[in-house]
């Protein structure tokens, strides 16, 4: 049957049997290839996708349980790879073979959006659903960090040049 | 108007390019090398003799084939290699851009195809370097040579008189210069030179080699474009499954095609027969449907299999066990090594410790499952492959399909992770079979428990110990009994000991024997194959010695690398001269060890309660590696690794620091893996693990809070790093153990005994 979801920004109506995951939805039908298949058993994180903002296994997502909400896939923190995370990932160079990145980058993106300055602990606790088998892990670390950086410094510009235009108004 | 140096075969016609790399003979070659990274491993120098040996003469590979420079300035270089997450696609094209001297800025870089004028296109053995280090920079320095003539020419001045900078060619007397886009369409029609006549640049005027470079496909990895195998799709696509036996070797008796036919989008379901090879091409079920999801639904929900188990059905890792325990008492089959008479010196020994130790099959589990995509049309066939070794999958397609290997044309993907899984070309082979029957573009992809079920599993294996230390704490005795898998002789892939391996050549009575089990399970090289299992024993046992003797482990093992070394054994008799063995340099090992000790403040630093650092060192794939582990074990065994020091020698240049840093480190974060949490235990010849529930892979949570990784220069040629980081890590964990905790950890992985990540 069909479902209406709203996938980066954009509404989307597909029609497949209510149990097959979004992560095929996404790949398959709608031909975004960042959001990875690894596991097919939410261990493993390749397939880390937003639903309304939360951090989800697209793997064990029903196309159902989607139906309605906001999907941000890789492809919709930006396309040129200037969201914050994105840009910290390449400052630190991350991957080694690159196919979990995906999901990491979308885990540590959720959580930056709840958490601006996340501690170690609360990156460990965040992240530790997402595999990298080539073992990027000391990075990863280091890139959430930068990326919060990133993110603070862009929001201050945000809120100081707010400040001028509202002074202005 | 895109003129350029050169014209690339690839961008006009993908079908004319002669991948007819690989007779059926060289095909065996392959298959020999994917399981012999001992063999690498050991007889080490010169590489390049090696490979020859194994795959023929090397091609002389061309500036023309690697180097495109369009007018606009752009440089374009081709990477060779499968990209498998080791970084070659930066480092090899960096190799060349050195010697070009070109401005790094200028260049873009591309994924070659699999064509013959690249020479051996292969990501094993922790080659590419050793490989490629003379013939791409000499690649570089000839198409620089081009770029010099053509701008002598452009000027009427002798090319001696003119020198270059970051992308320009100079005429210093008089001051002219001209970039080489200005420079590229006159190059191209310059005859590339020789290379033994070039000179290549003295290392202290690098610009390029030993500066951090970045990964080339950050950019598309960050923002989700399609770059795996896994992401390409043509149009008219159909995505398929095969399903095989779950015991290794079974084959297929019958299945309920028609119901499967039946279920939605699918359009083919057929069974295919095991091939002449079957490392190759096992039996099995393809179904093939509009989209992947649909293949695997009616897989997992519809598909009724009859299989015919086969023998393997008996084994079991119970079995192979008991087996080994009842080899370990009797003779053993062969002498890989005998110096002096270790059984009479044991009698003169202070100290004697005799242990058993083992480990299990490993799988590799790439992140990205095992998929190809192919396309077969009037008797051609094209493949996108994320393969190791993609002329070997070329050449098993060919055979399977009894088509000529000029006929197939195959297209490198980025690989989401290797590790040695993909040497073997087994779902290349399936991808082939399935295009060839259903006639139009398809996509073969297995789930991740067809991934960790159909496996050529890292061996276990079985060693059986006794050492002997003198009253000065010298080992003076050594027997090992290794009992592994193989039949009539021959070891089963990747399942080998050499009687050179150390501490073989520096204990003056030695002996180095090995006995065999047959197995029906698929055995392969897993990164750093054998080193990932031997330097866990070798390590854990000379600790063991160190710990008898009351000596500390970082100066046994100085002592014991210090002693004269026997000579190496001659070669067995026809073996090629390219194989004959050099020597394992101790001074070099030495270097390493002395390093680490210092950088992780060995003997210096006090620890708190349960705390402990371990110590190991290995040679492999001609890097000298010596590790520290600092350990801490909670007494419900709960283990946290803090910190990890790393310090190779991997000759006089670290050609990409910032990626050697970040694959070392990766090194040890699978040593971890294989440390606690990896075991592919077999039972009923079939895998009893199935996804990473059962395999875990190391997470964030446990990784340490640093890895220092550290590179000893010395005189010596740069060789590999994909894999000699690892082995040692493994054993400098459990030495770790012992030292918090008094157990002596004998067998791996930890957790079935008690231990968990803290």
């Amino acid at each position: 049957m069909p479902y209406n979801l709203t996938v980066n920004g954009r509404p989307t109506t597909v029609d497949v049997p209510a149990e097959t995951p979004l992560l095929w939805v996404i790949r398959d039908i709608l031909d975004l290839k960042g959001t990875k298949y690894g596991c097919g058993m939410a261990l493993c994180g390749c397939c880390t996708v937003h639903l309304n903002g939360e951090a989800v296994r697209s793997c064990t997502t029903a196309i159902s349980a989607a139906a309605g909400k906001h999907v941000t896939t890789l492809e919709g923190l930006s396309e040129d790879g200037t969201h914050p995370v994105q840009v910290a990932w390449q400052e630190i160079d991350v991957p080694q073979c690159g196919y979990c990145q995906a999901g990491q980058i979308m885990s540590a993106s959720a959580l930056l959006a709840k958490n601006p300055h996340p501690t170690d602990a609360d990156i460990d606790a965040a992240m530790d659903g997402n595999i990298c088998r080539c073992g990027t892990y000391l990075r990863i670390r280091k890139a959430i960090h930068r990326a919060a950086e990133i993110h603070a410094k862009q929001t201050a510009q945000f809120t100081h040049a707010d400040l001028i235009e509202s002074e202005k108004a | 108007m895109a003129t350029t140096l050169p014209k690339l075969d690839s961008q006009e016609s993908p079908k004319s390019n002669g991948n007819g790399v690989m007779d059926r003979r060289s095909f065996l070659r392959a298959t020999a090398l994917a399981g012999g990274g001992m063999m690498l491993a050991y007889y080490i120098e010169p590489v390049t003799k090696v490979m020859a040996a194994q795959f023929g003469p090397p091609v002389t590979l061309l500036p023309t084939s690697f180097i495109t420079i369009t007018p606009d300035g752009v440089i374009t270089l081709i990477a060779k290699n499968p990209e498998i997450g080791q970084g070659v696609k930066a480092m090899l094209p960096m190799l060349i851009a050195e010697e070009l001297d070109a401005d790094w800025n200028d260049v873009r870089i591309e994924q070659g195809d699999l064509e013959a004028k690249y020479g051996l296109q292969i990501a094993g053995g922790s080659t590419a370097t050793p490989m490629n280090w003379d013939p791409l920079r000499q690649v570089g320095a000839g198409g620089r040579a081009m770029l010099i003539t053509a701008a002598a020419q452009t000027w009427g001045v002798p090319a001696s008189a003119c020198s270059t900078t970051a992308s320009r060619v100079h005429h210093d007397p008089t001051g002219r210069s001209l970039s080489y886009g200005e420079l590229a369409m006159k190059a191209a029609a310059v005859a590339p030179p020789d290379p033994k006549t070039l000179k290549l640049k003295d290392p202290k005027d690098y610009r390029i080699i030993g500066k951090t470079t970045a990964n080339p496909d950050i950019k598309k990895i960050v923002t989700g474009k399609p770059l795996f195998g896994i992401d390409f799709t043509m149009p008219g696509m159909l995505y398929a499954n095969y399903e095989k036996c779950p015991v290794f070797g079974g084959k297929v008796k019958s299945a309920n095609l028609d119901e499967v036919k039946a279920m939605p989008g699918i359009r083919h379901a057929f069974i295919v027969d095991p091939g002449p090879d079957p490392s190759a091409l096992a039996g099995g079920v393809a179904i093939v449907a509009d989209s992947w999801y649909q293949a695997r639904y009616a897989r997992d929900n519809k598909l009724k299999v009859e299989w015919d188990n086969g023998p393997t059905a008996a084994q079991s890792s119970q079995l192979y066990a008991a087996t080994s325990l009842e080899l370990a008492k009797k003779e053993p089959g062969q002498v890989l090594r005998k110096d002096g008479d270790a059984d009479s010196a044991f009698s003169s020994a202070k100290h004697v410790v005799e242990a058993s130790y083992s480990y299990p099959f490993l799988s590799h589990v790439p992140l990205e499952p095992q998929n190809c995509s192919a396309y077969f049309k009037d008797g051609k066939l094209e493949l996108w492959a994320p393969s190791q070794t993609p002329a070997n999958g070329v050449a098993q397609a060919a055979r399977a399909l009894g088509i000529d290997q000029k006929d197939i044309t195959l297209h490198l993907t980025r690989v989401g992770g290797g590790f040695g899984r993909r040497l073997t070309d087994d779902y290349v082979v399936e991808a082939a079979m399935i295009a060839k029957q259903v006639g139009v573009p398809v996509k073969l992809l297995w789930t991740r428990e067809q991934d960790m079920a159909h496996d050529f599993y890292r061996p276990a294996g079985f060693h059986f110990l006794k050492g002997g230390v003198d009253a000065n704490g010298k080992i003076v005795a050594w027997r090992n009994h290794f009992v592994t898998f193989g039949e009539k002789g021959r070891f089963a892939q990747s399942a080998g000991l050499s009687g050179e391996e150390f501490p073989s050549r520096f204990i003056p009575n030695f002996s180095q024997l090995a006995s065999m089990m047959p197995s029906g399970v698929p055995m392969g090289a897993m990164r750093a194959p054998g080193s990932n299992a031997i330097a866990f024993v070798m390590q854990s046992f000379i600790d063991e010695l160190a710990h008898a003797a009351g000596k500390d482990p970082v100066q046994f093992r100085l002592d014991l690398l210090a002693s004269t070394p026997l000579p190496v054994a001659a070669p067995p008799p026809g073996t090629p001269v390219a194989f004959a063995p050099v020597a394992f340099d101790a001074a070099r090992m030495r270097g390493v060890l002395q390093a680490v000790a210092e950088r992780s403040g060995w003997g210096k630093r006090k620890l708190p309660p349960g705390s402990a650092m371990g110590v190991a060192f290995h040679f492999s794939h001609r890097g000298y590696f010596a590790e520290v582990a600092e350990v801490h074990v909670s007494p419900s065994k709960a283990v946290k690794v803090h910190k990890a020091w790393v310090v190779g020698d991997i000759g006089s240049q670290v050609i990409n620091p910032g990626a050697a840093q970040n694959i070392s480190q990766g090194a040890v974060i699978e040593g971890m893996s294989h440390a606690m949490g990896y075991e592919i235990t077999i039972d009923a010849g079939r895998a009893v693990q199935s996804n990473f529930h059962q395999y875990p892979p190391l997470r964030l949570t446990q990784a340490p809070v640093d890895i220092d990784v550290y590179f000893l220069k010395t005189d010596n040629p740069p060789t590999g790093l994909g894999e000699p980081a690892l082995p040692p890590m493994i054993p400098a964990i459990t030495n770790a153990i012992f030292t918090a905790t008094g157990h002596r950890v004998r067998s791996l992985p930890l957790q079935p005994q008690g231990y968990s990540w803290a």
